[in-house]
């Protein structure tokens, strides 16, 4: 089988040129379009997620006052929210977006290594979501069985939304799961093949290993949920009983024998834990790339930090059982799965200190994408330790049904990938735009999210701790809670609409900017990976003009001593470093 | 390429071009070989957490085994020969040669189709003799993983039909070369994935 190397196919690369409007920005085959479409997708889906928990949230603030939102609509609410959040938002905007976006950028390629295949994915996307806010407009209305889909329950009467709601739920992700895996074998190939120059996998930026590993741990995972989605589409549709039990409905036996909820649960977390990481490792290394830029450093212990991604991702397919301590086990997993969950620490707690060894006596540039990202390491320190109370069964056992699992795991992978999004958004607004964003806006908006983000959660820990349930539509009388946590429930939900309200900022910032947004520089901070040495800005079709572009180094070298400037780009030569100014060296930059 | 090697590569020491001035590949082979890989890989996992969840299924009480239907040995193989065949297409087109081609080629493509009918004729016995998918989950288990089986055989005759209509309107087999080499072996993995389901379907 001939194989050419990519720098080969320089002159004659088949290249999918659009001809029209709708080919350029809709049916679109070039990596940056199609991650908009990704991205934008996913913003939009993960608004409604947003309004949903805010929904939910008044409700738990202020029972007495709110009348709009029904037990039903609760679960529903809280289903829909969970469910669109981690998956149609984060995974979608993280891989789908930032992935598509910065993979052939960062890696020197023209494109996707088959860019049909990605236009294919984001579509398939945009069905998926589809299917999955049609099920708002059914009888019944969209599945209200937690964002778990544990049966028996999903498939009852008095489970909100178990006919119509659950089957376009399973449908819908499905479909989504058939969409990641044809943008999944996209990126996973386009990393490994189609590298430019001197591009080894050593010099990728932290930014493409975190997405390399998060895309194999999806490849991997998702094939979990979707044979659990196939199986309990069989059991609601056809009257299997893979999952569901012998059961009785209001007193009436329903036609299943002998099927295995905890089968379920299983699938569901072998897929579910891992989906953390799918999240969290993108978010990783795009906090790396950032925190290096604006600290004007390289990464601290790049090769432990790439040790670390691949070692994150290897123990995240054998620790899935500790999210299932209150099902009942054997105490012998239970110990094992304590022991792998505690283990994954080790390397976490690695990645946090080389980033605030990054920081250490950097020359540290406090642009708004450098708040966002200080402030993941705080929200990710704090979300972080709690999950090691959480790993170890007896303290899971008491704390599971309350709302410290909520802060846990809204501030590690709920606050802490939103921020990193934040920080990268900004970073790479520049490039991605071609304007600069308003930066005081920026750094107001941080301020309003971060605080605002520990106005919520932080309290959460203390209800927690007072034994105040999760997943209750309302306390009602409970000796053991005292009323104050009523005050704490109405303050966290001030501090969320608060918080829900100033993502406007965000928005205002980035569309308003497109408008009247200073023009921006092809690399206004100074960054030295590959994607800030495009010749134009935004990036064309094509990326790379004439000819591909070829690495001499990593993304790293900040404040190398002896260069000409404080940053020395991947494409420059070693003849150049000591004398080449940026702005002569930079190849071909009309501007 | 020696995988610990390449990750405890010091990027920080070595300037300059590494490898010569043509970039290369992880793996000297072409994107959509990569690509396959990994697919199979992606769709062994489905079969695999298939299989562990019949296994795990299979212990509770309420599971009566099936008895297979004596025909699945004969929808082996139809299967055996249809990866017969391709296998002899690829080394046809992989020399450049022509002669056969048609006859291999075209003749897999129907025998992985009769293979799909005859599962399809099993099921319709199995029916006939009033084993549904909601009687037991060993039958339901049965339906299940043939229809899967049976739906990525249909995913390949896909792309062997795409490379059929290429072939009859007069292309180059040299076109359809890189086809037919990743289609026989996604035929080779087939067979062995239903080798082994038939293999747990009958032996429980």
């Amino acid at each position: 089988m001939a194989y050419v190397p990519l720098a080969d196919q320089d002159q004659d690369m088949e290249m999918h040129h659009p001809h029209s409007w709708v080919e350029k920005y809709v049916w679109s085959q070039d990596h940056k379009v199609i991650a908009i479409q990704y991205g934008g997708l996913a913003v939009l889906t993960g608004i409604v997620g947003l309004v949903l928990s805010l929904l939910f949230r008044m409700q738990l603030g202020f029972p007495e006052s709110v009348n709009f939102v029904d037990p039903n609509f609760y679960y529903q609410a809280v289903t829909m929210h969970g469910m669109i959040m981690v998956v149609y938002f984060l995974t979608a905007l993280f891989l789908g977006g930032f992935g598509n976006y910065m993979v052939p950028l960062m890696l020197g390629a023209r494109d996707m290594v088959f860019p049909f295949l990605n236009m294919m994915s984001v579509w398939t996307f945009l069905i998926s979501v589809i299917i999955l806010m049609a099920s708002f407009f059914v009888g019944g209305g969209p599945t209200g069985a937690g964002w778990t889909l544990y049966p028996p329950q999903t498939a009852m009467a008095g489970t909100p939304g178990h006919d119509a709601g659950i089957i376009l739920m399973l449908v819908s992700l499905i479909v989504f799961v058939v969409a990641f895996t044809m943008g999944g074998l996209n990126y996973v190939v386009t990393i490994l093949q189609y590298r430019c120059r001197g591009m080894t996998l050593m010099r990728m930026p932290l930014t493409i290993w975190g997405i390399f590993v998060a895309t194999v741990l999806g490849l991997f995972a998702f094939p979990a949920l979707l044979v659990a989605c196939i199986m309990m589409l069989f059991d609601a549709l056809l009257g299997t009983s893979f999952f569901m039990p012998a059961v009785l409905e209001a007193g009436t036996p329903l036609d299943f024998e002998g099927g295995s909820p905890i089968l379920f649960q299983h699938l569901f977390w072998f897929f579910g834990h891992p989906e953390v990481y799918i999240v969290a490792l993108p978010a990783f290394g795009l906090v790396s790339d950032v925190l290096s830029v604006h600290a004007r450093k390289n990464i601290f212990g790049y090769r432990m930090m790439v040790w670390a991604i691949i070692a994150i991702g290897g123990l995240s397919f054998i620790v899935w059982a500790h999210h299932m301590y209150v099902s009942g086990m054997n105490p012998y997993f239970g110990f094992f799965f304590a022991t792998t969950t505690l283990i994954i620490a080790v390397p976490t707690a690695l990645k946090v200190y080389n980033w605030l060894l990054t920081l250490w006596e950097g020359d540290i540039r406090l642009n708004a994408p450098m708040y966002f990202a200080i402030g993941f390491i705080f929200t990710f320190i704090h979300g972080g330790l709690t999950g090691l109370f959480l790993g170890n069964v007896v303290i899971d056992l008491p704390l599971s049904d309350t709302y410290f699992v909520v802060a846990h795991f809204h501030l590690v992978m709920g606050v802490s990938p939103i921020l990193v999004l934040y920080a990268a958004l900004y970073h790479w607004y520049p490039k991605i735009s071609g304007r600069m964003y308003n930066e005081t806006l920026a750094k107001v908006h941080f301020w309003l999210t971060f605080l605002g983000a520990y106005a919520i959660y932080l309290p959460m820990h203390y209800l927690g701790f007072l034994g105040v349930p999760r997943r209750y539509y309302a306390l009602g009388n409970t000796d053991f809670i005292p009323l104050s946590a009523q005050d704490l429930n109405s303050s966290i939900t001030i501090a969320a609409l608060i918080v829900g309200a100033s993502q406007i900022l965000f928005f205002i910032n980035i569309i308003g900017s497109l408008k009247w947004g200073k023009k921006a520089d092809s690399n206004p901070w100074g960054a030295a990976s590959l994607e800030w040495q495009t010749p134009d800005t935004p990036p064309v079709h094509g990326n790379w003009g004439e000819n591909l572009p070829t690495v001499y180094r990593w993304a790293y070298d900040y404040s190398v001593p002896g260069a000409a400037e404080d940053f020395i780009p991947q494409n420059m030569p070693e003849s150049d470093v000591t004398t080449a100014q940026y702005a002569k060296s930079s190849q071909g930059n009309d501007e | 390429m020696g995988l610990i090697k390449t990750v405890t590569e010091k990027p920080w020491e070595r300037k300059g071009v590494i490898g010569g001035m043509v970039p290369e590949g992880t793996f000297a082979v072409t994107a959509e070989r990569v690509a396959l890989t990994f697919f199979l890989v992606i769709a062994t996992v489905i079969f695999s957490l298939f299989m562990v969840s019949y296994y795990l299924r299979m212990e509770l009480p309420d599971w009566e085994p099936l008895s297979e239907p004596a025909q699945l040995w004969f929808n082996t193989g139809l299967l055996i020969a249809s990866s017969v065949l391709f296998q002899w297409s690829r080394n046809i087109v992989v020399r450049g040669d022509t002669r056969n081609l048609y006859t291999s080629f075209f003749g897999s493509g129907v025998l992985a189709i009769l293979f799909i009918v005859a599962q399809m004729v099993t099921w319709n016995h199995l029916q006939a003799g009033g084993f549904y998918l909601s009687s037991n989950p060993a039958v339901a288990f049965y339906y299940l993983l043939t229809g899967v089986h049976a739906l990525h055989l249909i995913g390949g005759l896909w792309v062997w039909s795409k490379c059929a209509i290429r072939l009859t309107s007069g292309g180059e087999p040299k076109e359809v070369r890189l086809s037919i080499q990743l289609c026989t072996i996604y035929w080779h993995f087939l067979l062995l994935v239903w080798i082994v389901l038939f293999a747990i379907l009958a032996n429980t």
